[in-house]
């Protein structure tokens, strides 16, 4: 079998070396003929020396030349993200039907963990609670983040001081966004308090008010996270030709009627894209959590996913918290692909 | 013509809302320097008697914060370099060269932009266990070794470059890898600049990898050390707000120096998904 093949790679090789000899020889003897063999001008032409191998196995030889040179390339980063990503997803959804501590030989249970889930008082009233954060938030985010912008781009004094100011809290980490936060809204030697003390207003509980704290854990995040869509918007508005401005003011438009025919049609793709992104992180939202409540006071800032690091990290319900986990991710998945889906019937080219 | 600089309505939103944005920063840099005796008085005021710096000497005396910040650096250091070298080789790849299965995976790695990080946390965790990488710095860099929107951006740039300058390094006889580091590369210095402010950003910042992770004080980053700092010292005011400034001054000094690199790059990632 392998002389079989080896004989005929070298008949091949020989044929090709053949029909070269005599493609060269033509070409040596007259243009003419040059011109009649076409094989013999794209090589003379490209003026590289044949291998010996032929052209057949130079193709193959080529091909697989190319496709070391590009994997060489795209491996390590691939081969990484992949490893970091498709694999612990697989791996999560394996672990989400399992009854497993970590420790003892992990227990095929089918589908009980997620039946469980759909009963457990705790579960829900965690996503009750990122669910009306959400809903509440983002188109928050999303209106103050495109008035925002308008409000900066432009060329006024101050406006380099203005953009420092509001985009500075973008650099600061969840971990010190919290403890910061948890000293602003102090109840006794906080800045919050002592600012409502001086308004004469009564004293608040803020973070450790059940009723509150979900309002405050957003006013953080909007102190956070307002910057992205600031700037999102701005990078958008700069990309507006002014000349449709120019024709609308030329036509007469007022202030309102150019926000609303030219600049808000212009913003449409950014915000369908700003609402999803801030969508998922906003599903996402832990380490605020984490760092400021615990998820207290009783359960009442619980999220999804401090719901699923509880589970797994502090109780060693490694297959509950995965079904969380998994629940949570094929949410984000089915409301992401429906504002697209959105998108795209309105007309809007997000991406 | 509109006179430059006459006064406009805005700054009767934009300057109030400046102040109160900037508010907690500053107040968190004064009680930094404010005793705790004058921090806990009724009424509370907002600027101090007198600056003290005995929180930053308690700071440094009770917890290994120099160890944090130099464990971070490591981590975000590693993780800039890896990203440059391997989102620019990949980027490169799914831009110009042509090799099986292309299409395919990159499909794939911009079809993983959708999974959160957030939900891979147990699998991950017991990944890191098996490889050896729980209580270690590994722990915090090898998630931030390469990104996939970091390949995604890296091609989007070699796509705008003209193949002029490339074809001609051909026929002056470099091979592909000669091609990419002499002629590509050097071009790319905006892009990689870019990348490397993200990098930073997520890197420095990140807290869910190493609170998973790291359990040992001595591996902590400067983010699990100032969570674990605050659990440990939750009275003392003036050293954790110390703490807190130590471990956002470097990027707080980072962004007022390169104000239009940082907002160039979250604009940029503007392009993710």
């Amino acid at each position: 079998m392998k002389h079989g093949i080896l004989i005929s790679d070298h008949e091949k090789a020989g044929g090709g070396g053949a029909r070269r000899r005599t493609a060269n020889t033509n070409a040596n003897s007259e243009v003419a003929a040059t011109r009649s063999t076409p094989a013999a001008a794209l090589a003379d032409a490209n003026g590289t020396a044949p291998a010996p191998g032929g052209p057949k196995w130079t193709a193959r030889r080529r091909r697989v030349v190319a496709n070391l040179t590009g994997w060489s390339f795209a491996a390590p980063a691939t081969l990484i993200i992949l490893g970091l990503t498709l694999f612990p997803a697989a791996w999560a959804f394996l672990i989400s039907r399992e009854h497993w501590n970590g420790i003892a030989p992990a227990r095929q249970i089918g589908w009980d963990n997620y039946r469980l889930m759909a009963q457990d008082p705790d579960f829900r009233s965690a996503v009750n609670h990122t669910v009306l954060f959400t809903v509440l938030y983002v188109p928050v985010v999303l209106v103050l983040g495109m008035f925002l912008a308008i409000a900066l781009n432009r060329k006024i004094r101050f406006i380099a001081f203005y953009r420092t100011a509001l985009f500075v809290p973008l650099v600061v980490s969840a971990a010190a966004t919290g403890i910061l936060a948890n000293f602003v809204f102090d109840q006794q030697f906080g800045l919050a308090n002592n600012l409502l003390r001086v308004l004469h207003l009564p004293r608040q509980g803020f973070l450790a008010d059940r009723h509150e704290v979900m309002w405050v854990i957003a006013l953080i995040y909007l102190w956070t996270d307002l910057a992205f869509s600031v700037i999102v918007y701005l990078a958008a508005l700069q990309d507006i030709p002014t000349d449709c401005l120019e024709a609308a003011r030329i036509d007469g438009a007022n202030r309102w009627q150019q926000f609303r025919h030219v600049i808000l049609p212009s913003l449409a793709p950014v915000t369908v894209f700003v609402g999803v992104w801030e969508t998922i992180s906003v599903l996402q939202i832990f380490e605020l959590i984490l760092t400021t409540t615990h998820g207290g006071p009783l359960g009442a800032s619980q999220t999804i996913v401090y719901f699923i690091y509880n589970q797994a990290f502090n109780l060693s319900r490694y297959g509950y918290g995965s079904a969380a986990a998994y629940t949570l991710f094929g949410a984000t998945l089915i409301i992401t692909l429906g504002l697209f889906a959105y998108a795209r019937r309105s007309k809007i080219e997000a991406f | 013509m509109m006179r430059r600089y006459s006064f406009s309505r805005w700054h009767l939103l934009l300057m109030p809302l400046s102040l109160v944005f900037l508010l907690p920063l500053v107040q968190m840099l004064l009680a930094s320097f404010t005793s705790n005796a004058d921090i806990n008085r009724f009424p509370p005021r907002f600027f101090p008697s007198a600056l003290h710096i005995s929180g930053y000497v308690r700071l440094f005396r009770d917890a290994p914060v120099a160890r944090w910040m130099l464990n971070s650096a490591i981590v975000s250091g590693i993780a800039i370099v890896s990203h440059l070298i391997l989102c620019s080789l990949g980027g490169y790849a799914y831009a110009r060269l042509s090799f099986r299965g292309r299409t395919v995976a990159f499909v794939t790695l911009v079809a993983t932009i959708m999974i959160p990080t957030q939900m891979l946390m147990i699998p991950t965790y017991f990944m890191f266990s098996h490889l050896g990488l729980i209580d270690t710095l590994g722990a915090a860099f090898v998630p931030f070794l390469t990104s996939a929107f970091g390949v995604f951006l890296m091609r989007q740039f070699f796509l705008s470059l003209p193949k002029d300058l490339e074809e001609a390094g051909r026929i002056d006889g470099l091979t592909t890898f000669g091609v990419f580091f002499r002629i590509v590369l050097p071009l790319a210095r905006p892009a990689l600049a870019t990348l490397a402010v993200f990098t930073l950003l997520n890197s420095w910042n990140d807290l869910l990898w190493p609170l998973i992770a790291i359990n040992d004080p001595s591996k902590f980053t400067i983010q699990l050390g100032i969570i674990n700092f605050q659990g440990a010292h939750h009275i003392d005011w003036q050293e954790l707000m110390a703490c807190n400034v130590v471990a956002t001054a470097p990027l707080i000094i980072g962004f007022l120096v390169a104000q239009r690199q940082f907002v160039q790059t979250m604009s940029m990632s503007g392009l993710k998904g």
